[in-house]
């Protein structure tokens, strides 16, 4: 039975939902969307502990061998980014149940679920898949149902925002078909280990070199790189609270994901970083993206776009980590995947909490309501803690581990931006913190009382994930190990 | 026999990507951005049956029996039609110059794409001759890319009218404007709001 784990992963939230359109009941969709969603966090956990120290678990679709067949890899990177995937589209999905019955129209409710649940699939097959077509079906699965998602926000400016994104997606998602199908003709495989064995990479071919570009360029635009990212703020800010937070948490880190393999268990780190100049390009995009995203996000007028802007930001953190070159710098940005997806999840739950009671995210409306929901507030405040990086929270590990291997490469300049840019951070995160505390209370705050209680405890179950992370760095074990793997895969 | 220019296919291929791209970069009109969009994703299934298109190779469907066996029967079934014998022999001769059962000269109608060869083609099962097949996988994978590419235009066009709905239009230019007029409408009455509750205060 265990044998099978790894594609009950993907097979689980792919029958539950074609399952609850035909039951087509609000209650039995909502019930097994989450029955499904924690028992795959339950095998995405299992899977991690199996995978500790190195192992690796191959799984042949159907039996048939690989290179031949398709086969499904977990090792420890792909169940480190799966965990982070099902746990955080379980918890949200727990305590979101009150703003979906809230903001999506009765009708709708057994559709939305089994979006949620198809957008999870895609996202975890990407993780777990060996083949490299698979990757870019599971992309646009997860990327169509993540548009439809978008496409419920309530007002009418969601549906632009998930066309735009649709467009931009679509674009990024076929750069990437393109690369596939050069390096294909290349080697006539997908197995990703075997194209791995096959590549010339040493010759550095024409083809070699378009294919790799042409793969970076579409995951690029999926993980809102710098100059490619003017499609997030608005899809996040439209969108539905509960699918902001997820997606928020989820998708920009599998599109990371993606592009760490497709560097480093595909063509290699000396392939992307010694004979192309891949570094410093992502470097100079990564900081370029902290500080326009930063800066952006101080002048926002809702929170939401608040949020999204420095998420932009933060997605600059992981590329900077890959782009240093070193160990810890990848394991610094793998842990940052799950590092931020704890603290975005947490921080726009309690978005979806004030925006429950109060029917609005505009910054003005949020004035003063952390009198009359302060552990909603609470919960806010220390997420942006651990967004600026302060001490105890899961985010200042990743920021000391960046750090750290700035100085060790000897590039202070670097290092000096990075601090200079967590000013940044403080300078949106304070503004958010005055509005809630130290502000006459609007009248809609006035008015709201405290966020239900399952709302309330799983964001405050993020937000103590959080913390424990911040005191007891698993992540950044975790992903120290994972980078390990990966740097030492052979090649 | 009319010879394509070599990497002709490629061209082609470039030059609808670059269409497409251009189509959904410059158009405004939404429904004029997806086909753009449709153009650029149909010049990669293009690029991916130029990749498993082998010079020469034919449908790759295993030829069960020897081609000998083959031969004999289609000319018993022309000449149960009624045709004269000449003429079967004729068809079956006619039949043999296009017949995907004949083994071509394998070695030298290698396509340019395959240079590097992978573990695809051939299957050397016992009675069964040498033949050359296209390779299947390219089309395979584009099976599902068309249907990846229905999907998105669907959902596209679903979207394009539920924005016509809601906006009266689907110029990109127009919607953002009367997104912007709506922003400067709200804070005006946002500001006006806060004006009148500070007068009543003060009146107060």
């Amino acid at each position: 039975m265990t044998d099978h784990l790894p594609i009950l992963l993907v097979i689980i939230p792919m029958v539950i939902a074609p399952a609850i359109v035909v039951i087509n009941r609000s209650s039995v969709s909502r019930l097994g969307s989450l029955a499904g969603l924690w028992v795959i966090t339950a095998i995405a956990g299992y899977l991690l502990m199996q995978t500790a120290g190195g192992n690796r678990l191959r799984y042949e679709i159907g039996g048939w061998k690989p290179p031949y067949g398709i086969e499904y890899v977990i090792d420890p990177f792909s169940a480190f980014v799966s965990i982070i995937v099902a746990g955080v589209a379980a918890i949200v999905l727990t305590g979101a149940s009150q703003s979906v019955t809230m903001q999506i129209p009765k009708s709708k409710h057994t559709l939305f679920y089994a979006t949620y649940l198809l957008c999870t699939a895609g996202l975890l097959g990407m993780c777990v898949t060996g083949d490299l077509f698979n990757v870019f079906v599971f992309l646009e699965i997860s990327s169509l149902s993540s548009y439809a998602l978008i496409a419920l926000g309530h007002s009418r400016r969601a549906a632009l925002a998930a066309l735009q994104y649709l467009i931009v997606g679509t674009i990024g998602a076929t750069f990437f078909l393109i690369g596939i199908g050069l390096l294909y003709q290349m080697t006539g495989t997908l197995n990703m280990a075997d194209l791995a064995d096959r590549l010339p990479i040493e010759t550095g071919s024409r083809t070699l070199l378009v294919a790799f570009a042409m793969m970076t360029v579409g995951l690029a635009i999926k993980m809102a790189v710098f100059p490619v990212h003017t499609w997030l703020p608005n899809a996040y800010s439209h969108a539905p609270e509960s699918v902001t937070a997820f997606m928020a948490a989820t998708s920009t880190k599998v599109s990371v994901y993606a592009f760490i393999r497709l560097t480093y268990t595909i063509f290699s780190g000396e392939f992307a970083f010694e004979i192309l100049p891949l570094d410093s390009e992502l470097m100079l995009l990564a900081l370029m993206g902290v500080y326009v995203a930063s800066t952006g996000a101080i002048f926002q007028k809702d929170i939401k776009r608040v949020l999204a802007y420095s998420s932009i930001a933060q997605v600059g953190y992981m590329i900077l980590g890959i782009s240093l070159n070193r160990p810890e710098g990848l394991a610094a940005g793998i842990a940052h995947m799950m590092n931020h997806g704890l603290i975005k999840g947490g921080l726009f739950m309690a978005v979806m909490a004030m925006s429950l009671r109060l029917g609005s995210t505009r910054m003005d409306d949020l004035r003063g309501i952390g009198r009359t929901m302060p552990w909603t507030a609470m919960a806010m405040t220390i997420g942006l803690l651990g967004l600026i990086g302060v001490p105890l929270t899961a985010g200042f590990v990743t920021k000391w581990m960046l750090l750290t291997t700035t100085l060790q490469i000897n590039a202070p300049i670097i290092a000096g931006l990075l601090l200079v840019a967590s000013l940044l951070a403080v300078i949106y995160s304070w503004r958010i913190v005055e509005t809630m505390f130290f502000a006459e209370p609007s009248a809609r705050a006035a008015a709201a009382t405290e966020a239900p209680p399952v709302m309330l405890g799983c964001t405050w179950l993020m937000i103590a994930l959080v913390i424990v992370a911040g005191v007891y760095p698993m992540p950044a074990v975790w992903a120290t190990e994972a980078a390990e793997f990966l740097l030492g895969q052979g090649r | 026999m009319f010879e394509p220019p070599p990497l002709l296919n490629y061209w082609i291929v470039i030059f609808l990507m670059m269409t497409g791209f251009y189509i959904v970069i410059g158009q405004r009109n939404l429904i004029k951005s997806v086909i753009g969009l449709n153009i650029f994703q149909t010049s990669v299934f293009l690029l991916y049956i130029t990749i498993g298109k082998v010079r020469g190779g034919t449908a790759p469907i295993l030829q069960s029996t020897g081609q000998h066996n083959g031969h004999t029967e289609h000319t018993e079934h022309l000449s149960s039609g009624g045709h004269g014998q000449n003429h079967s022999i004729a068809a079956a001769e006619l039949h043999g110059d296009i017949d995907p059962s004949v083994p071509p000269m394998v070695a030298d109608k290698w396509d340019h794409g395959h240079r590097v060869e992978g573990h695809d083609l051939e299957p050397h099962v016992d009675g069964v001759t040498d033949v050359l097949y296209s390779n299947p996988l390219p089309s395979v994978l584009m099976l599902t890319a068309i249907v990846v590419g229905i999907a998105t235009t669907a959902l596209a066009l679903a979207l394009i009218v539920r924005i016509r709905e809601q906006y009266g239009t689907i110029e990109e230019d127009e919607i953002l404007a009367l997104d912007r007029d709506e922003d400067i409408a709200f804070e005006r009455a946002a500001a006006e709001n806060a004006a009148g509750s500070n007068t009543a205060v003060v009146t107060v």
